[in-house]
């Protein structure tokens, strides 16, 4: 399809020119989900009716002149864990299968008042819990480079529905890598903003003190025009932050002369794929030879963040989770007999394997007696990671690896070894450990043809140092369409 | 020989404050309305709200920290409290566990044994929860979140009360305090103060306290006290029989004036407390602070001594008047009003006050307003209007609020002063009574008091009663 191939800023471009209206576009999408979906299952909802009618009206809008920014009729899936009103928003989870909510995600919000069309809700691990989407309570999401491998995740819908063309963007949220590491095994391109740049409000949380929205795209220009949109101080977010800066489509410069690129040597140890890892220093020479200056360090402390994050961002899930009780709204068992069975029975029920062994290591943590050895202790892990990461920024601008250690995956090789599968996580929790912003984009393939992706992580707001450098990449390479795109 | 016990009490008092919205919304905190009227996404827990402090509940907590000598925490934070109940919308409550932002204060209380100081431990605040109805008749239960998220603060006392009396006195304190600033209503029966009682016996001369027990649902006063003797006799008898006091949670039925174990410690709940990661530490300057004390309304002690310097009230009728905001600022109000600060004082000291009695209403249910109460002080203080007929315009003051200076002109009732019409009167009455003229002119000086009350009678009671005295002199 034509229009699909478009990166977003080039269809909003169009449907500003009048070329295609935002009803074709977003028919464009509809189309190729309906072609699309059996073999890639990126969507858990798909709204056709309400995007079509909302097209009509943003059409009109775009006539009339009162909707001129570069989203305005552009059809974007959104993760499932981000509330829209009168649409249903399950979390990929059985204990929120009916969940209809009062609200949109103040997110969403933004980018509905710039004109984007939300075309349906995308697949994800249950509760964002997961490196795979194969936790998901509604089947796997397929890797749209090969259908037998896994797309990542959690944000796994939104980087394949982004990779198969099945919309022009996505946005997903990231706790560890959640938007990094499936658009690193997707080919596509996303950011995880600095903590407090996006409001989380109307995310269902996951680890709060983690979690920030972002977007995936197809390249670089897309991801710093939807951050401009969806960016912004919001009163009901007491953990966002009013930014002086948020202009980040500035940025889309070609130039990283004098750059100061640190490659820390601790991501380039035991466990990364040959491959992955000669990509990735392949990356790191054409930004040096484009003016760039590349050196290696040593980061240290990586080998904490595993561990620490898993305490805290499970601690802090264990609280989050409480309130899907059967009581208010959701799944609720069939059959018990008074509060405490209702409770047992619906939790027992409604939740997934992946998210119940969380909740259980995050109530194990906080419970009394233990709450110093592990909590505490992570905090404070927490603390010395992100001092690790201030004295980096006080020599680099930007430090760059790769998004992953290998590339995707099989499909079913991961769940049986937990352990293995959240040490994957291995370069993305640091930077989420440290509040920071992060991109992943596509810096190549491996002999199967599956995607390898190169991360770039800035200081705590220097969004825009990141996106420079991304972009100033970018231009070296041509964008890859996976084969479920070309279909 | 028999033992002396002597009882150790802390109190742990949870009081609603007076904000308009809730803590961490938007949404109104008025009483009543239909249920989950008062709602939104965050104080129903919704997935994906998030709390928002509402910095007057800061300021509240503040200034009670500070009328009650506490140290403020300049860098405080709040903790989720997790337990898993249909009243809690999110099945955790957001507190403070680790960094309150009171510490360290106590309040001075004076009981018949002299003044003490009760120490404060912490005063801490935290979100209320929703009410959950049972309807039996259907076999389910309602929740109505309305109350989810109404602010409260938690004070924390020492254990450092040793009779009900105490207590009650520590109580009083505190809710005068409290309503001195505004910061609540502190009723008890309405559940906007509430207090848990810890309570252990020991032995007297003992260092060491003994086992504790936390005894909930106490409504009132006087159930409190009722609940202290109660505890106290319960754990002297157990420790008499050579049994242990088990450390638990009672409820105390004020009915059957006795309490039931709830829980004990065994089974007691792990909170799992932790950081509440969805707000920001709290940060309080010393300019805040600054700006919230001197923000402090006259408090009592202060109008206590001006009451007496000012108005020249004696110290009795200043400590009634203050004893309760309601009648400080009624009295304050009117006295502004009417310029007549002993009068208005008696005007409360008595017929308010027997009003208040007969009808068995708290001083926060008045409705009188001060300009009425006002009015109906210099009808009577001027003469305008008899006692008599004054005391019955105040019962409508009293009652329905009404204008007393229209409704006595409406009805009439000013004293008659005009000479021809008592003259009349008393003319009247001495040729209806000729025994009691014969018993005045015969020297009975007492006789004419019959007469007077005679022609006021004949009057409605409305006539000038110096003047009638006079007449009926000059005619007899």
């Amino acid at each position: 399809m034509e229009l699909m191939s478009l990166t977003a800023t080039e269809l909003g471009r169009r449907i500003q020119a009048k070329e295609v209206s935002a009803e074709e576009a977003v028919s464009a999408a509809l189309d190729a989900i309906e072609r699309k979906e059996k073999a890639v299952g990126g969507f858990v909802t798909v709204d056709r009716e309400g995007a079509l009618s909302r097209a009509k009206e943003v059409q009109h809008k775009i006539l009339a002149g009162e909707l001129k920014g570069p989203l305005a009729g552009v059809p974007v899936a959104v993760k499932d864990n981000l509330c829209t009103k009168g649409l249903k928003t399950t979390c990929a989870s059985k204990i929120l299968y009916n969940f209809v909510p009062g609200y949109t995600a103040e997110a969403v919000k933004r980018l509905e008042e710039a004109g984007a069309i939300v075309i349906g809700k995308t697949n994800m691990d249950e509760f964002a819990m997961g490196s795979t989407t194969e936790t998901s309570a509604f089947g796997p999401t397929r890797n749209p480079w090969n259908t037998d491998h896994v797309p990542g995740g959690s944000s796994g819908g939104s980087c394949a529905a982004v990779a198969a063309e099945e919309c022009s963007f996505a946005l997903g949220s990231d706790t560890g890598g959640s938007i990094r590491q499936p658009s690193s095994f997707c080919g596509v391109t996303g950011i995880k903003p600095t903590y407090g740049t996006v409001s989380r409000y109307g995310l269902i949380a996951y680890g709060s003190s983690l979690d920030q929205i972002g977007p995936v795209a197809k390249n670089v220009t897309d991801c710093a025009s939807v951050l401009e949109v969806i960016a912004g101080f919001d009163a009901k977010d007491s953990t966002s932050v009013a930014r002086e800066d948020y202009r980040f489509t500035e940025a889309l410069v070609e130039d990283v002369r004098g750059l100061r690129i640190g490659i820390p040597r601790d991501y380039f140890g035991e466990g990364l794929d040959p491959e992955v890892k000669a990509a990735v220093h392949a990356a790191a020479e054409t930004l040096r030879d484009k003016g760039a200056v590349v050196e290696e360090f040593d980061l240290s402390l990586v080998e904490y963040a595993i561990p620490a994050y898993y305490v805290i961002a499970c601690a802090e899930a264990s609280s989050n989770l409480a309130r899907f009780d059967g009581v208010k709204y959701g799944y609720r068992a069939a059959e018990y007999e008074g509060l405490h069975q209702m409770y047992k029975r619906s939790r027992s029920e409604g939740f997934g394997p992946e998210v119940k062994r969380r909740i259980m290591l995050g109530s194990f943590v906080l419970s009394s007696g233990y709450y110093d050895a592990y909590y505490l202790k992570a905090l404070r892990t927490k603390a010395l990671i992100k001092q690790a990461f201030d004295q980096a920024f006080a020599s680099y601008d930007i430090i760059l690896g790769p998004a992953a250690p290998t590339t995707a995956p099989r499909l079913g090789a991961s769940l049986a070894d937990p352990i293995k599968m959240y040490l994957g996580d291995i370069y993305t929790i640091a930077v989420n450990l440290a509040g920071l912003p992060g991109i992943s984009l596509p810096c190549g393939r491996d002999k199967s043809g599956l995607p390898i992706g190169l991360q770039l992580i800035g200081d705590c707001f220097q969004e825009k140092k990141l996106l420079r450098a991304a972009y100033a990449y970018e231009q070296t390479r041509q964008y890859e369409r996976s084969p479920l795109a070309v279909m | 020989m028999q033992k002396i016990y002597e009882t150790v009490i802390g109190l742990e008092v949870h009081v609603e404050l007076a904000t308009k919205t809730k803590i961490f919304c938007g949404c109104s905190t008025e009483f009543g309305g239909a249920p989950n009227s008062h709602t939104c996404p965050v104080c129903t827990g919704m997935p994906g709200s998030l709390p928002v402090l509402n910095k007057k509940v800061v300021e509240y907590a503040m200034a009670v920290g500070l009328a009650t000598g506490c140290t403020i925490t300049q860098y405080c934070k709040f903790d989720r409290k997790n337990y898993f109940y249909p009243d809690n919308p999110q099945n955790y409550q957001i507190s403070q566990l680790y960094l309150p932002i009171c510490r360290d204060g106590g309040v001075e209380i004076e009981t018949s044994a002299g003044k003490k100081t009760v120490r404060i431990h912490e005063i801490h605040m935290e979100e209320d929860a929703g009410k959950l109805v049972h309807d039996e008749w259907e076999d389910v239960s309602i929740v109505d979140y309305n109350r989810s998220g109404v602010p409260l603060i938690e004070i924390v006392s020492e254990p450092d009360m040793r009779s009900a009396e105490e207590v009650i006195a520590y109580l009083e304190k505190l809710r005068l305090t409290i309503q001195y600033l505004g910061a609540s209503d502190c009723k008890l029966n309405e559940g906007s103060m509430r207090a848990d009682v810890n309570l252990s016996v020991r032995e007297a001369g003992t260092e060491v306290f003994g086992t504790r027990t936390e005894m909930k649902n106490l409504n009132s006063f006087k159930a409190i006290a009722r609940a202290i003797e109660g505890e106290r006799q319960r754990q002297i008898e157990l420790l008499e029989e050579g049994k242990p006091v088990i450390q638990e949670t009672r409820r105390w039925d004020d009915n059957k004036e006795y309490s039931y174990a709830m829980r004990s410690k065994e089974d007691a709940q792990d909170y799992r407390y932790f950081p509440e990661p969805d707000l920001v530490p709290v940060v309080i300057s010393d300019e805040w602070i600054a700006e919230v004390k001197a923000r402090e309304p006259e408090m009592r002690e202060e109008k206590l001594l001006r009451y007496q310097e000012e108005f020249g009230l004696p110290e009795y009728d200043a400590k009634i008047l203050t004893g309760d905001k309601s009648f400080a600022d009624l009295f304050e109000a009117a006295t502004a009003l009417c310029g007549k600060p002993k009068k208005v004082s008696n005007w409360i000291m008595v017929e308010t006050i027997r009003l208040l009695k007969d009808n068995g209403m708290a001083p926060d249910q008045l409705r009188m307003s001060p300009v009425n109460l006002a009015k109906l002080v210099t009808l009577a203080d001027s003469g305008t209007v008899t006692n008599t007929v004054a005391k019955e315009v105040f019962e409508l003051v009293f009652k329905e609020d009404i204008d007393p200076e229209q409704y006595v002109k409406d009805r009439g009732l000013a004293t008659v002063s005009d000479d021809d019409a008592l003259r009349a009167a008393a003319e009247q009455a001495i040729r209806d009574n000729p025994k009691s003229v014969q018993d005045y002119r015969n020297g009975k000086e007492k006789a004419i008091g019959f007469l007077v009350g005679q022609t006021m009678k004949a009057m409605g009671g409305k006539a000038n009663p110096g003047m009638v005295n006079q007449i009926l002199r000059e005619l007899l």
